[in-house]
């Protein structure tokens, strides 16, 4: 059936790729520079890579990074998800229905303090837990924002004659209403999962002793950045590209299942 | 979750610990907490880098304890970490000397007993006459310096730079080169000293004055840059900068046309301390922590690796000749150093001075 | 359902905010402590033309990064939507998001590394002879805006898909095929599905924008201060919480009316729509 050939907006296309990878190329670039300095080339090296792998806190940094993303990307999904169907299934009221959008409207610094204050009203130590609790407040609200603009868009007729049929409701969910909104919900992982990688100032007031990769670079950058964060991100992005082509070979044998052909693994 | 179960818990817990520790004898009660004898683990306030990377375990070789290390980005935030967490989490707190005046009147540091920590006499005499904590009674010098300008002398033409009004208003040769740090109380310096007030005042008008002659002055700046003001010099993207004299040696190592001067109107003096907070259990073993940190090889390595002077006679006199050279500002004598004004703890007038600071970053 | 993430967000969200609002009018004491007696100085130092000075400096920033993340984001979402294989679809999905991927400051970073006065565009430019003196690129409102528009474009690209994509082709062909010019069969037929996925991008990218503290701090040089720098400034370096407090309050009130009037938008969209 073939796809609309547009050239101009193919070519918006490349020019919006450099846009969003030159910066990062130079890094990369960088990166291999012998200087101690950013902005100074100085001749090809490994030296940030080298200082890299031996850097402890870094590494430590990124692992309890994404100890909180997948925590709280997983706490997300439940209560967004749950959240986006209680509001379009089973309630009518528009306090509630902009209610959900709040969370997306109080900035970083004031979810971060508000948490803080909290915590230690409460008495909960600051650490890992409470910086899950944290990114899941506002990831609960992304998920669920997400996965309503899908569920809206869903015909529900369907659903309604997989239960006139008499198929039973968790079924039905599973076989008809899931598939369907499943790229709402993997978009909202996907969402919150990234943020929650780089969000640095809700974890900044609430990870007490514990130190996230975001906060990690911070105080690199605080101390003149080396080339050892370019390192790092080149590092990511090689590792982030063999996440997504992992994940895309897990996922691509069940690829035909999808509900509507062309649904793909997404 | 319930909050009262958790609180009774953690009630329970600290009085069966507190319990406990009274019951192996160990109660000693004088108005400080109740302390732990032995080798213990010691929780440290540090900015990053700010030690030497064998120091856990050096110490540790020498004294048995061992070294937790929580890092701060900066003073506010030791202060929040100390004030947020139970008395006692933490038992040694880096600080800059405004700061630990502060803690000192606020009466949330240990008292220290000098007789522990005999390695206070590698200080320079100096060192004990420092108006935040005259005779070291409550904390220890680590290191110290001022504040002056870093500029590129073979970038500015025939200007010199030698005052901070040449920072303020700038030559065609510095317009749109210049940054200045955004530190409370760093951003108001070069205004404070220019027109002859206190880098202390938090007298209403004075501080009104300042602040105008630093919105002027903000158009003609490149930025503010507390962090890597060294780097813009050796690119060049800057030639005069508002600067640390250990950060200004940072730019040296890389471009040697990278100099220091203090400004003829005068600066500031500040001192990074130890001190203990309020409540800590390990008192004895942090004086030991002190008094290790004041050998000389452990100054030394402050004053070649963060290229900060260090208040350690010994130390300094250690240090190769060679470095004071390539770094002149290293090798700027005590008297000079306390010619400055030493930077003070605001108290009730803090939050007229930082919103004076506020507004100069909003204007 | 709905209790679980309710329940959530009133322990976490709801009392921690009523903490912050309440703190507002207390008094600031030295050292960072919180002094409980109630006061209004707070409200009159916010007052100050100076702080409300930022708060519309702020509001305008994040305005103009919103519609340009829009206006760059939009067609990117149709390329990406309207592709027939879904490989593609996602593989283009997947390079839109992969920068986000590296951490946002090492990204804002990579800025100052092109625009600076010594830096790689200058380089360039000078090299190619187009100029003499370095430009000033960096430490301006535009750098700012610039850095704003590259960390939230993808988070303006992912709902405009989101939402686009769930267009069934064939609606749109029919309208079409009914003789609607392609105008009016975006304007009647897929405007009112996508306007969701528009605002829920425009949120996503406006709300970071206006309480961004990073971006203002390393490509701002500090001289283009946010409403962020300057509350994170009360709360992390001056200590000042309940000033702090005010100015959050303060930054609310403002988005509490820009949520009635997308609440707004949105019901309208919904009138015209075909759920009605």
């Amino acid at each position: 059936m073939g796809e609309p050939r547009r050239p101009l907006l193919a070519a918006y296309m490349g020019a919006l790729f450099a846009f969003l990878y030159l910066p990062i190329a130079i890094l990369v670039v960088l990166s291999f520079n012998d200087s101690k300095l950013a902005t100074v080339w100085r001749g090809f090296s490994l030296r940030w890579y080298e200082e890299l792998f031996r850097d402890t806190e870094v590494l430590l940094s990124i692992r309890t990074t994404l100890v909180i993303a997948i925590a709280a990307t997983l706490l997300s999904i439940l209560f967004g998800t749950l959240l986006a169907f209680g509001i379009e299934r089973h309630t009518r009221s528009p306090a509630l229905e902009n209610g959900i959008y709040l969370p997306l409207l109080i900035p970083d610094v004031v979810t971060g303090i508000g948490l803080l204050s909290f915590f230690a009203t409460i008495s909960l130590p600051l650490g890992t837990t409470t910086v899950i609790i944290a990114h899941s407040v506002w990831g609960t609200a992304f998920a669920a924002a997400i996965v309503r603009t899908r569920l809206r868009g869903f015909d529900r007729s369907v659903e309604e004659a997989s239960l006139d049929l008499g198929v039973r409701e968790v079924p039905t969910f599973l076989r008809i209403t899931l598939p369907a909104i499943s790229p709402g919900i993997i978009a909202a992982a996907l969402v919150v999962f990234t943020l929650s990688i780089d969000e640095f100032i809700i974890a900044y007031f609430t990870a007490g002793q514990t130190v996230t990769f975001p906060i990690q670079v911070y105080s690199m950058i605080r101390f003149g950045v080396t080339p050892e964060i370019n390192a790092v991100a080149t590092v990511m992005l090689l590792f982030s590209m063999a996440l997504i082509v992992g994940a895309y070979l897990i996922a691509r044998p069940r690829g035909p299942r999808a509900a509507r052909p062309g649904e793909g693994p997404a | 979750m319930n909050q009262g179960i958790r609180r009774a818990l953690v009630a329970v817990v600290a009085a069966a610990t507190l319990a406990v520790v009274a019951a192996c004898g160990g109660g000693e009660e004088s108005g400080t907490a109740a302390q732990e004898a032995g080798p213990v683990t010691l929780s440290v306030l540090t900015f990053n880098d700010y030690i030497p990377e064998n120091l856990a375990e050096e110490f540790e070789k020498k004294t048995g304890n061992t070294l937790e290390i929580t890092y701060i980005t900066s003073n506010e935030d030791g202060i929040a970490k100390i004030e947020g967490a139970e008395p006692g989490t933490y038992d040694i707190a880096f600080l800059t000397s405004p700061f630990t005046q502060g803690l000192i009147a606020a009466d949330k540091v240990e008292a220290l007993d000098g007789s522990k920590i005999p390695n206070l006499a590698n200080l320079y005499p100096e060192a004990a006459e420092l108006a935040y904590d005259p005779g070291n009674a409550h904390s220890v010098p680590y290191s110290w310096g001022t504040t002056g300008i870093c500029w590129r002398q073979d970038l500015v033409g025939d200007t010199v730079v030698d005052s901070w009004s040449d920072l303020l208003t700038p030559d065609d040769n510095l317009k749109g080169k210049v940054t200045m740090l955004d530190e409370d109380r760093w951003l108001l310096e070069p205004a404070l000293k220019t027109l002859g007030f206190s880098l202390n005042t938090t007298d209403a008008d004075e501080l009104q004055q300042a602040v105008d002659l630093s919105i002027q002055a903000k158009s003609t700046l490149l930025g503010y840059d507390a962090e890597t003001f060294y780097s813009k010099l050796v690119s060049g993207e800057a030639v005069a900068v508002q600067g640390w004299d250990g950060w200004c040696n940072y730019g040296t190592a890389e471009e040697a046309n990278i100099q220091f001067v203090i400004p003829s109107e005068g600066s500031d003096l500040w001192v990074d301390t130890l001190v203990i907070p309020k409540g800590s259990t390990h008192i004895e073993q942090a004086h030991q922590f002190m008094d290790f940190i004041l050998e000389p090889q452990n100054g030394q390595w402050v004053a070649e690796n963060i290229l900060y002077k260090v208040p350690n006679k010994a130390a300094m006199e250690a240090l190769d000749p060679a470095l004071l050279e390539q770094f002149p500002n290293m090798a700027i004598p005590p008297a000079t150093l306390l010619e400055q004004e030493a930077l003070e703890d605001l108290g009730e007038g803090q939050s007229a001075f930082t919103d004076a600071a506020s507004k100069v970053k909003a204007g | 359902m709905l209790a679980p993430a309710l329940v959530w967000w009133a322990i976490f969200l709801a009392l921690p905010m009523g903490l912050v609002l309440a703190t507002a009018f207390f008094k600031g004491g030295a050292y960072g402590a919180i002094i409980y007696e109630p006061t209004l100085r707070n409200l009159e130092r916010a007052l100050d033309p100076l702080y409300v000075g930022v708060l519309w400096h702020s509001v305008w920033l994040a305005m103009l990064t919103t519609a340009i993340c829009l206006v760059l984001g939009y067609p990117a979402a149709v390329y990406i939507a309207t592709r027939a294989s879904a490989r593609t679809r996602t593989l283009l999905l997947v390079l839109v998001i992969l920068p986000f991927w590296t951490n946002f400051l090492i990204r804002t970073y990579a800025w100052i590394v092109l625009l600076n006065r010594e830096g790689v565009v200058n380089g360039a430019l000078e090299g190619l002879g187009i100029v003499d003196e370095p430009l000033s690129l960096l430490y301006n409102d535009a750098a700012v805006v610039l850095g704003l528009v590259y960390g939230y474009l993808p988070l303006m690209i992912l709902p405009l898909y989101a939402a686009i994509e769930r267009i069934n082709p064939e609606v749109l062909e029919a309208a079409t095929d009914l003789g609607a010019r392609p105008l009016r069969a975006l304007r009647t037929v897929m405007l009112p599905l996508i306007i969701p996925g528009i605002v829920a991008g425009c949120v996503f990218v406006f709300v970071p924008s206006l309480g961004n503290i990073p971006v203002p701090e390393l490509l701002g040089g500090g001289r283009s201060e946010m409403i962020g720098n300057l509350i994170n400034r009360q709360f992390l370096t001056t200590r000042d919480w309940p000033f702090g407090s005010m100015l959050v309050l303060a930054l609310m009130v403002l988005l509490m009316a820009l949520l009635v009037l997308q609440s707004f938008v949105l019901r309208r969209s919904r009138q015209v729509g075909v759920d009605g």
